[in-house]
């Protein structure tokens, strides 16, 4: 990057070409516009995903084409650094050849220029002097320094030149942002990935791809706390749990890098604001440090990290740690209804032996608050709802295939009906679908599981429904007929019911060998007969609760019931013969720590600092000369020529130089 | 010929500063030491240290800005009044509708947000609750758009002082706004206080305003008025968005903030970024003005007839705008007066800048001379490129402290290097190879292209960290 001011012609060697090559503006331009276009790549093809997404999404071709190219990792690809390595020497030569000249210009007053080159300056002036040129010389650098200017002066066989300058700090500008340019970089560099990948290329450490616990890791896979210069690692802590390592995710494996001190986790908070949304993530932490024969406590959380011994522990992320959950377990396919009780922890499995054989419960995790949006125009108001705690658990049957069940303990109210919800679906990739339970009076799932319970046990059925049909039928002619076809036709719709809902019924319907408008009065009777029977089951149900119906049921009662029916009618696609009730938790939470060693940090910020400086040095101060001739003209006349230049914003120099010109006029008046 | 001999003296006088300075300076500075003062003394329990270094530092900013530049005092303390007498009124009005059974929370969110279930006193509702103060800065801001234009083709002077009074009132309001909703948030609750700047919907205001400062610091030290429409242009579209995020997509609520945010760095990270995109955006729209008048001046009579395409491009845009919007909203969705709003003030605008280019008498008359122009913008980008370094470093710094590390490549933080590194270039060519006019003004125009997108398109087609300021 050459100044315009330098124009002393070099002699050309081999070094002096290559490094014309190198310090060339056009070059260091190029390369900056490529890095710039470069770096839009990384942003626009999301870095670092599996490559299975990239095939999926780009075609097998172009995925091949991008991994040689290295686009799905631009930042850390050889030819980026390489570019960056390369702006790095462009701007380190440009420092290496412009530096002294920055230098020699902040100090040189030019007190040899010609008068020639004087003159040819844009802002120039020139008066005859009459007055005491001795008076003048003297007075000259006064007048220059009352507006800032230092000046030196010179005799020359011909002239005598009073030459002063300001603001030459600008010139520093340039070597302040040029080598922060440079520091910045450096303060990367550091904090890179280089002293990991030079372990792993000499053979000292491996990234282990395989073992599932730190305990299983290879030895070259665990790193000593001075091994490395610096790092970046992530560890998981349980409340009342310590871990004294952090793991490092490289590519497709991990390494453990050991820290000098053991930090335990006290206790994980989330707050909340009113609106549910969280507020703050905090963990209460005891650092145990042995080498310093130290224990202390400290809290820490997001925008609030702890530093400790060139280590930094930030608050990353949170997760459940291990609760414990107390459950009931009611069986769908048991009409005695005998529920059980077990217990679970997140994370553990528990096997549950049932009559469809053994099923493996997997408790995946725990969740304290699901606060989900609720419509509402104004976020301050309801935007959000808290539906209280919920569990993630899978069930595994015999033949490994499993199904993800998210179960809510409290029922949810909407529209003033309560309902157990239950989300259930067969892979990670869908949504969940959902069961909506109705609560029963007491908001329990007792009075829906007694129902179900009756509606599956066939001999009360048989009971309930000759009671039934006797009551239904008295009177009317002909009834011993078809009572005993009614009789069956109740026992065999619901067990069909029961086995696949209304879906079931229709295609018994369906594949009745009769008329199309037959069918559709078939169906009607079927619906007809299966609601006789199913209200009665509930009218026994309620009556066992002891519930007056002598004025027939009440709304509340009613649409329970329609409820109810809704659920039993999707009952045979949840999947498990049971629902699984959370009554109970004991909640551990594990927080996320980052932890870091970050020694560059403070060369990356001299550096920034050293490029801000730089920064308005450059642009907001002006390099500014002023040159007072005093010399005799062809015809033996005195006189006075006074010039002036300035490096950065012309149109304000010249205004500059206009006022000082007028001063100086003045004070040649003042000396006539 | 005689010279005093007091001017004399002064000549040899080393100017001091200080004894420049008057009464009312140091008043002015008194006040807002007093002002700082009173909110440290009354607020610095919810202050941790960086936040009081940072109070007392702006207040020493801003009186040296006040010193500097005179006229900046007036604003403040216009600003200072007003918003005082918002918050002396808030504290009525809200207990007026507890009173009426409301919580206080409800209370100042609907006050806030101009329900219009709510009554409230008149002064109250119609100027100074933070939503109703940026209405008027929206309003006065479009209105001024349309004084400069009349001005620049009337060459009216009484024109251009109405739209300069107007654009010093928009900021005005704009401020105002801004600090209600400061105090406003915190009346909501304690906990949900912070300074606004944490959305979009508060940065736009922020960028309004900034660059409305800075172009009119640049109007009164060049005293033109020949960039104000262009530059007002910029504001407009800003104002136009605003419009659109406040009626469509209800973002004008105060909502709490994440924890990521919830940190001192943002007090001086985000304000600093925004002098950088509004210099930018001042740059770009002088970059425009810079091309059209060099166009005139290079094609001389002829320039009517040889734009063709910039004709072409100014009508069928304006049609192409109106014709998406009243399409789409009778056919896909229900009727956005805003959108038609904005579309018929925009296709005005790009109207007008098109008739206004081609008059060839009235762009040389009114225009600023091509080395002014090119002069400011060279300013505007140095000064944004200053305060886009620092804002990146102190985003550096605050991604260190939040994120475990000062650069992670998200695409947030990568589009500020691609922005920082493109000015760098621009500043290079002009600094170091010497490039003046047509070659940068153009680059200027690209450029605000490219800090739109680090803006505004990393939020909404790019995902990452920085997902604050979503659509």
């Amino acid at each position: 990057m050459t100044d315009t001011s330098t124009n002393i012609p070099r002699p050309v060697t081999r070094r002096s070409i290559v490094l014309d090559f190198l310090g060339s503006m056009n070059l260091a331009i190029t390369v900056l516009v490529i890095i710039a276009i470069a770096s839009v790549i990384g942003t626009v093809l999301q870095q670092n995903k599996p490559y299975t997404d990239y095939i999926i999404e780009f075609g097998p071709f172009w995925h091949e084409f991008f991994k040689a190219l290295n686009l799905y990792d631009v930042y850390g690809a050889g030819w980026f650094v390489f570019l960056l390595l390369f702006l790095l020497t462009s701007t380190a030569v440009c420092i290496y050849r412009n530096t002294p000249v920055m230098l020699r210009e902040m100090r040189n007053f030019r007190l040899n220029s010609k008068l020639k080159v004087i003159r040819a300056i844009d802002n120039a002036q020139a008066w005859d002097l009459t007055g005491d040129i001795d008076t003048l010389k003297n007075q000259i650098p006064r007048l220059f320094s009352a507006n800032g200017f230092r000046s030196r002066t010179k005799q020359h066989n011909d002239r005598y030149v009073i030459s002063a300058m300001r603001g030459q700090w600008n010139r520093l500008g340039y070597i302040f942002t040029h080598v922060g340019m440079i520091v910045v970089p450096l303060g990367f560099i550091m904090d890179g990935s280089f002293d990991i990948h030079l372990r792993e290329w000499t053979g000292k450490s491996r990234l282990d791809t395989e073992s599932v616990f730190v305990k299983d890791m290879p030895k070259e896979s665990r790193l000593q706390p001075n091994d490395l210069w610096s790092f970046r690692g992530q560890i998981s802590i349980s409340e009342g749990q310590q871990a004294n390592f952090a793991l490092l995710n490289i590519r497709d494996g991990s390494m453990v890098q050991y820290l000098p001190f053991a930090i335990e986790l006290k206790d994980f908070r989330v707050e909340h604001y009113d609106s549910g949304q969280p507020k703050s993530f905090e963990s209460d932490l005891i650092i145990h440090d042995k080498d310093k024969d130290k224990v202390f406590e400290t809290t820490i959380a997001v925008n609030h990290p702890l530093s400790y011994r060139g280590y930094t522990i930030y608050q990353a992320s949170f997760s459940d740690g291990g609760s414990q959950l107390k459950l009931k377990v009611w069986p769908f396919n048991d009409y005695q209804m005998r529920s059980t009780e077990i217990e679970g922890v997140v994370r553990g499995e528990k096997v549950l032996t049932t009559r469809d054989g053994d099923l493996t419960l997997e408790f995946i995790d725990f969740k304290k608050y699901n606060v989900e949006p609720a419509p509402a125009d104004d976020p301050l108001k309801r935007k959000f709802k808290n539906l209280g705690p919920s569990m993630i658990f899978k069930v595994r049957d015999g033949t490994g295939a499993a199904r993800e069940y998210d179960n809510f303990m409290s029922p949810v109210e909407a529209g003033g009906r309560y309902m157990f919800i239950s989300g259930m679906r067969t892979s990670p990739a869908e949504g969940y679908r959902y069961l909506h339970i109705p609560a029963d009076d007491q908001v329990n799932i007792t009075r829906f599981m007694k129902f179900h319970a009756l509606l599956n046990d066939a001999s009360r059925i048989q009971q309930l429904a000759v009671k039934t049909v006797e009551h239904v039928l008295k009177g009317a002619p002909d009834a011993d007929k078809y009572k005993k076809d009614v009789i069956k036709t109740m026992g065999d719709l619901l067990d069909l019911f029961n086995y696949g809902g209304f879906t079931a019924i229709e295609q018994h319907v369906r594949a009745a060998k009769v008329s199309d408008e037959q069918k559709i009065k078939m169906g009607e009777a079927y619906l007809k007969v299966l609601d006789t029977i199913m209200k009665a089951a509930y009218g026994e149900i309620l009556k066992e609760e002891g519930v007056d119906l002598s004025q027939g049921p009440t709304e509340k009662q009613q649409q329970f019931y329609a409820d109810a029916v809704d659920a039993l009618r999707q009952l045979h696609l949840y999947g498990t013969p049971f629902y699984l009730q959370l009554t109970d938790f004991t909640h551990v939470e594990s927080s996320g720590l980052s932890v870091a060693k970050l020694p560059g940090k403070n060369v990356f910020y001299l550096g920034s600092i050293m490029v801000i400086i730089g920064v308005f040095l450059l642009f907001y101060m002006s390099h500014q000369r002023l040159w007072a001739v005093i010399y005799q003209d062809e015809n033996g006349r005195n006189k006075l020529l006074f010039a002036g230049s300035g490096n950065r914003n012309p149109a304000d120099f010249n205004i500059q130089f206009k006022q000082l010109s007028e001063k100086l006029q003045r004070l040649l008046e003042q000396n006539k | 010929m005689s010279v005093s001999n007091q001017a004399m003296q002064d000549d040899f006088q080393r100017p001091n500063f200080f004894k420049t300075l008057r009464i009312s300076d140091w008043l002015f500075a008194a006040l807002l030491l007093a002002g700082s003062a009173f909110a440290y003394h009354k607020y610095s329990y919810l202050m941790d240290s960086y936040e009081v270094v940072i109070l007392f530092a702006v207040s020493i900013g801003l009186i040296a800005m006040g010193w500097w530049w005179k006229a900046a005092r007036t604003l403040m303390a216009v600003v200072a009044v007003l918003s005082l007498l918002a918050i002396w009124l808030y504290e009525p009005a809200v207990e007026a509708l507890v009173a009426s059974g409301m919580n206080s929370r409800d209370a100042v969110a609907a006050l806030a947000n101009l329900d219009d279930k709510v009554n409230s006193q008149f002064l109250f509702k119609y100027f100074l609750s933070s939503t109703s103060a940026i209405m008027w800065m929206s309003a006065l801001f479009i209105g001024a758009t349309f004084v400069y234009f009349a001005h620049l083709f009337t060459r009216n002077v009484y024109a251009g002082k109405i739209a300069t009074a107007m654009t010093w009132s928009a900021t005005t309001m704009g401020l105002v706004g801004l600090m209600v909703r400061w105090r406003e948030s915190y009346l909501i609750s304690a906990d949900i206080g912070h300074i606004p700047v944490s959305n979009l919907y508060e940065v736009f205001v922020l960028f309004a305003i900034i660059t409305a400062l800075i172009y009119l610091h640049y109007e009164a030290r060049y005293k033109t008025k020949g960039m104000g429409g262009f530059v007002l242009l910029v504001i407009s579209s800003a104002i136009g968005f605003l419009l659109w995020y406040h009626f469509d997509k209800n973002a004008h609520h105060i909502a709490p903030l994440v924890p990521a945010l919830k940190s001192y760095w943002m007090k001086i990270h985000v304000p600093a970024n925004f002098i950088g995109y509004g210099s930018f955006a001042l740059a770009a729209m002088l970059g425009i003005l810079y091309l059209i008048r060099n166009n005139v001046e290079q094609q001389g009579e002829n320039a009517v007839k040889r734009s063709m395409p910039w004709m072409i491009v100014m009508h069928a845009l304006p049609a192409g705008i109106i014709a998406y919007v009243l399409v789409y909203h009778f056919s896909i969705s229900p009727l956005s007066m805003t959108k038609i709003l904005i579309a018929l003030i925009s296709s005005t605008f790009l109207v007008l800048m098109y008739h206004l280019s081609v008059r060839r008498e009235l762009v040389l008359s009114v225009f600023p001379k091509l080395d002014v122009i090119d002069d400011v913008m060279h300013k505007s980008i140095a000064l944004g490129f200053g305060f886009f370094t620092i804002a990146t470093v102190l985003g550096a710094a605050w991604a260190a402290e939040a994120w475990g590390g000062y650069w992670s490549w998200d695409p947030k933080e990568t589009w500020a290097l691609i922005v920082w590194l493109n000015y760098a270039a621009w500043l290079h060519m002009r600094l170091m190879k010497g490039w003046r006019g047509v070659p940068l003004a153009w680059w200027a125009v690209v450029g605000l292209l490219i800090t739109t997108f680090a803006f505004l398109g990393v939020n909404m087609f790019l995902s990452g960290l920085h997902s604050y300021g979503e659509l």
